[in-house]
């Protein structure tokens, strides 16, 4: 990484970089403020409680109010776990949990101080109707209401139309894959749910063996086109890694699997990239497996100058020269790896005729 | 030594405003930076955050704040405010003129979006001898007027919009900030307070005609100081209605803090006790009023020990 790019700190304490001794103040706070934009206050928080590491009062003040709302959070994803399970009990299929809710679920390090916007599960695509109806008797009703969303997600996506609980507000994502069906890399559903786990200590419900949780991880951080939670994917992966490679067989499962759910590109991407930024360990073995999933020598090159200004915390003190045009490139990348040209320049026109559904404006008087 | 702003004058505050560092104020326990280019923002700044001190250069600063036009070929024909948090913009823009009455909510989205250190409330509060007087209320109930009215009757001012409860002490930490006053309470509380001093009425918010006053000096320089809760006031503004205090449940004084939570969901069983512990600390109320006068006179009276109503009863 060129030395006259900002820090990131994210990355820095994250990684476990953080220089010894005494840190300014105000050092703290920009700690902090980037971290919080990156969405993860939460986690430095929690590595640094780990660690023994504190900062200033107010740091501590910011730490402590972050990890209220992770542990809020997850205790929430427990509760909404549960009502799920109950809905779907008589499914007769599989229910993978997907993601945080796996990572919450199975109690692993990739949990911690992490926030959530929504669950995701996957059912095979078999019982999906059948899932759908379910959830909806439990509460949960399809949101995107216009033609075109519904059609995008039905017939093109990976997962239903985001569903919404009617009381609690919570959302829910139902998968059938792990990438969508117009997408350029097509790994096999039934391979997913074949080597799935059941979640220990939950009946019902089951999560994607360690292997497939990493690579899903991955394709979910290096074929999305929103870059904003970007670095929190990459410290989401980095956790995984560092926690399944306690097992000395896990490497050689990693490229296993990777060969055989045809994912072997990002993989290749996602470890050189966790490696670099947050110091993941690589077994040497695995790199030297991926050696062919890497692109030509330009190609990369030009990866490396997109993704290394991408996987930064969004706060504008961190960003690169060409920040907003890596970006940009990966928007329009994210796009072309999940549809064929035709179909993604349709998409893109009928989102650009659409008028901009910003926020409203903020309303601080009414509580939330 | 502090360094307030007004000592700072005019020039160098919107030098400051304007300067990549920003102006670095103290607001009660939070350090914020501000950034504004807007002139009519700076003056209102230095105009109603005088008597704050300026932070050091090396301080921790807890949110990055700033008001700005936004970029775009609008501004020549439709000029706008956009409010920026950390370099993001969290909300879409607002008609020009709104500069900082859209800093001050987004100042307010601040702490209680992010302030989970403390059980926070949407209700005024205000202190007299050591005793905090919650006022909790959703907006239109009149609080804003009644706490007006009260920090210019002996009260000490300890925020007109948020009620920051400390779950470790139990105590209630002051966060004064300039008060915003709606509509025709602007003129009211004018009437009642002649040395008020007012910053620019802004017309035709979300909220109708806002003002914002200057918090007193006195309550700015005892923004360390925090108060024990003492009484709870459901208050709510009923035309024609003389001054009444009537003695409330305390489960339903229970009920009402927590509908006027932000972040009770956040605090499981301990949110629950927290809000049993400020609830057993207190004597509770609900309060109609239309006169800030003789709601002021009741107020003085319920300080002293001399109004009717229950007393508070120790646990």
């Amino acid at each position: 990484m060129p030395m006259h790019w900002p820090e990131d700190l994210t990355s820095t304490a994250l990684s476990g970089r953080m220089p010894p001794g005494p840190w300014p103040d105000e050092r703290w706070s920009t700690l902090f403020r980037q971290a919080r934009v990156a969405g993860l206050l939460g986690r430095v928080a929690a590595q640094l409680d780990e660690s023994g590491r504190a900062g200033p009062a107010a740091a501590a003040r910011h730490a402590e109010a972050a990890l209220r709302v992770c542990r809020a959070q997850q205790d929430e994803i427990c509760r909404e776990i549960r009502f799920i399970q109950h809905a779907l009990a008589g499914l007769g299929a599989p229910v993978v949990l997907l993601k945080g809710a796996a990572y919450v679920m199975a109690g692993l390090p990739a949990a911690q101080g992490r926030v959530f916007s929504d669950i995701d599960i996957m059912v095979p695509k078999a019982v999906l109707a059948q899932a759908e109806s379910m959830l909806m008797l439990g509460g949960w009703m399809t949101t995107h209401h216009t033609a075109y969303d519904q059609r995008y997600y039905r017939q093109w996506m990976h997962e239903l139309p985001p569903m919404e609980h009617v009381q609690r507000s919570t959302v829910l994502d139902v998968h059938h894959t792990i990438l969508p069906e117009t997408a350029r890399l097509r790994p096999d559903p039934h391979k997913l749910f074949e080597a799935s786990e059941a979640v220990p200590g939950q009946t019902g419900l089951r999560m994607l063996c360690a292997p497939d949780m990493v690579l899903h991880s991955m394709t979910h951080l290096f074929m999305n086109d929103d870059m904003n939670h970007a670095l929190r994917d990459l410290s989401d992966l980095d956790l995984l890694l560092r926690h399944f490679a306690r097992d000395a067989q896990f490497w050689t499962q990693l490229v296993e699997r990777a060969a055989l759910l045809d994912l072997r590109r990002p993989l290749f991407y996602g470890l050189r990239y966790t490696a670099r930024l947050l110091g993941t360990p690589v077994a040497p073995q695995a790199s030297a497996a991926l050696r062919s999933a890497a692109p030509g020598a330009a190609l990369l090159k030009l990866m490396d100058a997109i993704w290394l200004r991408a996987l930064r915390s969004p706060h504008p003190a961190t960003a690169p020269a060409g920040r907003a045009a890596a970006l940009g490139a990966l928007y329009v990348r994210g796009h072309w790896l999940r549809m064929p040209p035709l179909l993604l320049a349709r998409h893109l026109t009928i989102k650009a005729l659409r008028r901009h559904e910003g926020e409203t404006p903020p309303e601080p008087e009414t509580p939330h | 030594m502090t360094t307030l702003l007004q000592s700072l004058g005019a020039d160098a505050t919107r030098r400051a405003l304007r300067s990549p560092g920003g102006l670095l104020l103290q607001m009660g326990p939070f350090v914020a930076r501000l950034a504004t280019r807007i002139p009519a923002v700076s003056t209102a700044i230095e105009t109603l955050y005088a008597a704050y001190p300026v932070a050091s250069a090396d301080t921790f600063v807890d949110f990055d704040v700033g008001v700005h036009r936004p970029a775009s070929w609008r501004h020549w024909w439709q000029p706008q405010v956009v409010f920026s948090f950390e370099g993001q913009e969290p909300f879409n823009p607002l008609p020009g003129g709104q500069g900082f009455p859209l800093l001050e909510w987004g100042l307010n989205w601040c702490v209680y979006g992010i302030c989970h250190q403390y059980l926070i409330l949407h209700a005024a509060v205000l202190e007299r001898n050591g005793r905090a007087l919650v006022l909790p209320a959703p907006s239109g109930s009149g609080k804003s007027t009644l706490c007006s009215a009260l920090l210019f009757s002996g009260w000490r001012l300890l925020s007109d919009e948020l009620t920051l409860i400390c779950p470790k002490q139990g105590h209630i930490v002051p966060n004064p900030r300039p008060v915003s006053l709606k509509n025709d309470s602007i003129d009211v509380i004018r009437r009642f307070a002649p040395q008020m001093r007012l910053g620019s009425t802004v017309r035709d918010t979300v909220k109708g005609v806002v003002a914002h006053f200057a918090a007193p000096p006195d309550a700015v320089r005892a923004a360390h100081q925090p108060a024990t809760p003492g009484w709870i006031v459901l208050p709510k503004y009923v035309a024609g209605s003389p001054a009444r205090l009537e003695p409330i449940e305390r489960a339903r004084a229970f009920m009402q803090l927590v509908e006027n939570a932000f972040n009770y969901d956040l605090f499981g069983a301990e949110g629950f006790n927290l809000v049993g512990s400020v609830i057993d600390r207190s004597a509770c109320f609900s309060f109609e009023y239309s006169d800030v006068h003789e709601a002021a006179a009741l107020f003085a009276r319920l300080a002293d020990g001399q109004a009717d109503g229950q007393e508070p009863t120790a646990h």
